[in-house]
């Protein structure tokens, strides 16, 4: 069997070079714990000055609820000055500042004005603070109409109820958005450089004067590499499900479907670099270029694909990312949704179909 | 060093590589990268035929925000439509709505949202209360309702509309210098090893700090030109203010690209096969870009991590850009992200310098 035999040279030569095995199973390992833990949207613990001009039993009550929220450690101020000044130089995110004639105000008709302000640096940091701080006004609220016994003029109230993620973990839907992004990577890595090799130290030329077909070179190159990404695959949904404690709510099955096909589609990725640029260093700044920021970016991991203007939402269907993180937010927190399940699987195959259809057209053997 | 910039722009392939993407990427990731939602696709469920009901649900169809995209009439058909991602919520109007508003009971409009990806839903829920709450100020005047005894009046400093592309395009322009840098550094020593010519230079008369300006030179002109680029992309295309000075700014150019160059050497002329070196880049890139406040707060990180990130020349990048075209800092304001920056490149190059000498193999 000449397949066998090449396979087996594949495999010896991903054995010797320390790197590969790196790629497949370090990286998950390190990535998914350093982002697993790190990248989150959820504000904790958020710095923020209360200015309190006049403190009396009123104010007292309101900068409570601030004091005991879990989402603020508070830093007490007396004027607006010093408060201004903590936020220019980052020390708070945001202020709260009630003006001396808050008690009275409070009982007038019209309410007394609460001035809020938040840091908008961080633009998305800062809606999340400011629904905090909403938050805490409307608990506030809800404990005075409780003691004064009469109930505050809110007419509509929202009653929310959130489907898949109840309690909103951002890394609930960050975790599988960035196995998504890390496959790409290991895919590409893996792959990008081994054609380009090949060529650059002419054993290229030694393979061609050999009986075996183009069609069984690719074959060995690939299934030494998918058998590796499949590993590291294994090893993050392992790590998802216990390190932490993302649901898995779909089949097995299926999701071991859906990453081979995008395995498939990453791996023909780095080889179609790899056959195309034919030269190590370019393979290897093409894959760079390519894989880690576009996956990141374009894919829906972590900005919302639908409020992209619509040249963009287009140009994101290039972006093989795109569909797995699609089905593997599906299929972690809502389980096996078909109609959202098919058509994704369904453009990965196309997309492996396409890229190794152009392998196959310019790796012909033969030289220049 | 004539001789390295040579070898970078005779290849044509990788002077392509090097200054066509970025100015892609800019404009591409500069669009798509994007927390403010708009057009949120979302289902009415309707049960109540009075006025205001109407009224409360004109006040979504209005929004920019929003986008009506299916009306419904049966509970069962809620789940399929947020189960196939055909919309994002669903508006449940009960059937007692008006006559509980009517009646100056509170009447609630129930919000079905689908939380896949929380934050997305987090935000969307946001704009839900604010729609809600405007009509509820409404309401309470048209119809002299006591209001509540204290209201939020909420402003944002630096950013009063709350753009994230104001604080997304400046990250940018780190992120793209950062794997400019990389590209141009990384597998550079690793690809003479390989070939065989880094040895010839090494028994040149050059000194190892000679040799080491000569390879991380180009990386700094390129990465300079590069981020001065996309500065002038940010400010004119992007309209994003840039408050401070032009010194701060480019004082804090010039200490990210030694660092970065320094770490690409350094992985450089640790990698024996070029393969090695960009496992490396990978290795460096990923991280320095994942946890370096560009999306996602470094405050909300655990503190382990957060001491990790002390380590990563980006993490200051982040704050002097954005403190420098937003806040307009003055530039003793950010010496504290300065000098961390310039003493990860000057370890790091010097690492590099000795590991020319120190790893033959």
């Amino acid at each position: 069997m000449r397949m066998r035999g090449l396979v087996r040279k594949e495999f010896l030569q991903v054995m010797r070079d320390p790197s590969s095995i790196a790629i497949a199973f370090l990286m998950p390992v390190v990535l998914l714990l350093l982002f697993g833990y790190g990248v989150s949207l959820d504000a904790e613990h958020v710095p923020i000055a209360l200015v309190v001009e006049h403190p009396d039993a009123d104010t007292a009550s309101f900068t409570g609820v601030f004091r005991q929220s879990l989402y603020f450690s508070p830093v007490d101020f007396f004027d607006m000055r010093a408060a201004e000044d903590a936020m220019k130089k980052g020390l708070v995110d945001g202020i709260v500042h009630l003006r001396e004639d808050f008690s009275r105000r409070l009982r007038t008709p019209g309410g007394a004005p609460v001035q809020v302000i938040v840091n908008g640096i961080d633009a998305n940091n800062a809606r999340l603070i400011s629904g905090y701080v909403e938050g805490a006004w409307s608990t506030w609220l809800r404990h005075m109409a409780g003691t004064r016994g009469t109930s505050f003029g809110v007419p509509v109230q929202v009653e929310q109820r959130v489907w898949f993620n109840s309690e909103l973990r951002s890394r609930n839907f960050l975790v599988p958005g960035l196995i998504a992004v890390i496959m790409t990577l290991i895919g590409a890595l893996l792959t990008a450089l081994v054609m380009a090799r090949e060529w650059e130290r002419g054993t290229m030329e030694a393979l061609m004067v050999t009986p075996v077909t183009m069609r069984e070179i690719l074959l060995g190159k690939l299934i030494p590499y998918f058998v590796l990404g499949m590993g590291g695959m294994v090893l993050s949904v392992i790590m998802a499900v216990w390190q932490f404690g993302v649901p898995l709510r779909g089949s097995l099955p299926v999701l071991f479907i859906a990453s081979s096909l995008f395995l498939l589609v990453a791996l023909g990725m780095g080889l179609l670099i790899s056959t195309l640029s034919k030269n190590q260093f370019v393979a290897g700044q093409v894959a760079i270029i390519v894989t880690f920021l576009p996956a990141f970016i374009l894919s829906g991991f972590i900005f919302d694909i639908n409020s992209m203007p619509l040249p963009i939402r287009v140009f994101t269907h290039v972006i093989a990312a795109r569909y797995f993180v699609s089905i593997l937010q599906t299929v972690f927190l809502a389980g096996n949704v078909w109609q959202v399940l098919l058509p994704n699987a369904f453009a990965l195959l196309l997309m492996a179909g396409i890229f190794f259809g152009i392998i196959r057209r310019k790796s012909r053997k033969r030289l220049e | 060093m004539i001789k390295e910039f040579l070898s970078l722009l005779r290849d044509k392939k990788s002077r392509v590589v090097v200054v066509v993407p970025p100015l892609v990427q800019l404009i591409v990731f500069g669009y798509a990268a994007t927390f403010d939602l708009t057009h949120v696709p979302y289902a009415v469920y309707n049960e109540d035929k009075g006025a205001a009901a109407q009224d409360l649900l004109a006040g979504f169809r209005g929004s920019q925000n929003f986008r009506e995209s299916a009306v419904i009439t049966h509970e069962e058909e809620i789940r399929p439509l947020i189960d196939h991602e055909k919309v994002l919520l669903v508006l449940h109007v009960g059937p007692t709505f008006s006559r509980d508003l009517l009646r100056g009971r509170p009447a609630s409009l129930q919000v079905i949202i689908d939380g896949r990806n929380s934050n997305t839903a987090m935000l969307a829920l946001n704009y839900v209360n604010s729609i809600v709450q405007s009509f509820n100020e409404r309401w309470a005047r048209e119809h002299g309702r006591r209001g509540p005894p204290a209201r939020l009046v909420t402003r944002a400093w630096f950013n009063p509309n709350l753009e994230s592309r104001w604080f997304i395009v400046p990250g940018i322009a780190g992120l793209l210098t950062l794997v400019v840098t990389m590209l141009v550094t990384a597998l550079s020593i690793a690809r003479e090893r390989e070939q065989g010519t880094f040895d010839q230079l090494l028994v040149t008369p050059y000194r190892p700090v000679e040799i080491l300006m000569g390879k991380a030179l180009p990386g700094f002109i390129i990465g300079t030109f590069e981020a001065t680029v996309i500065i002038l992309a940010a400010v004119f295309w992007f309209r994003v203010p840039l408050l401070g000075s032009l010194i701060a700014l480019y004082t804090g150019v010039a200490l990210f690209l030694l660092s970065a160059v320094g770490v690409g050497l350094m992985i450089s002329s640790l990698a024996v096969t070029q393969q090695q070196g960009l496992l490396g880049a990978f290795l460096f890139l990923v991280p320095a870009v994942i946890l370096s406040g560009f999306t996602t707060p470094i405050a909300n990180m655990p503190r382990a991590i957060q001491y990790i990130t002390l380590l990563n020349p980006m993490r200051y990048f982040m704050v002097v850009l954005r403190d420098v075209f937003l806040k307009g800092s003055p530039f003793h304001l950010l010496i504290g992200q300065f000098w961390p920056m310039a003493a990860i490149g000057i370890v790091s190059l010097a690492a590099a310098g000795w590991l020319f000498r120190h790893r033959m193999y």
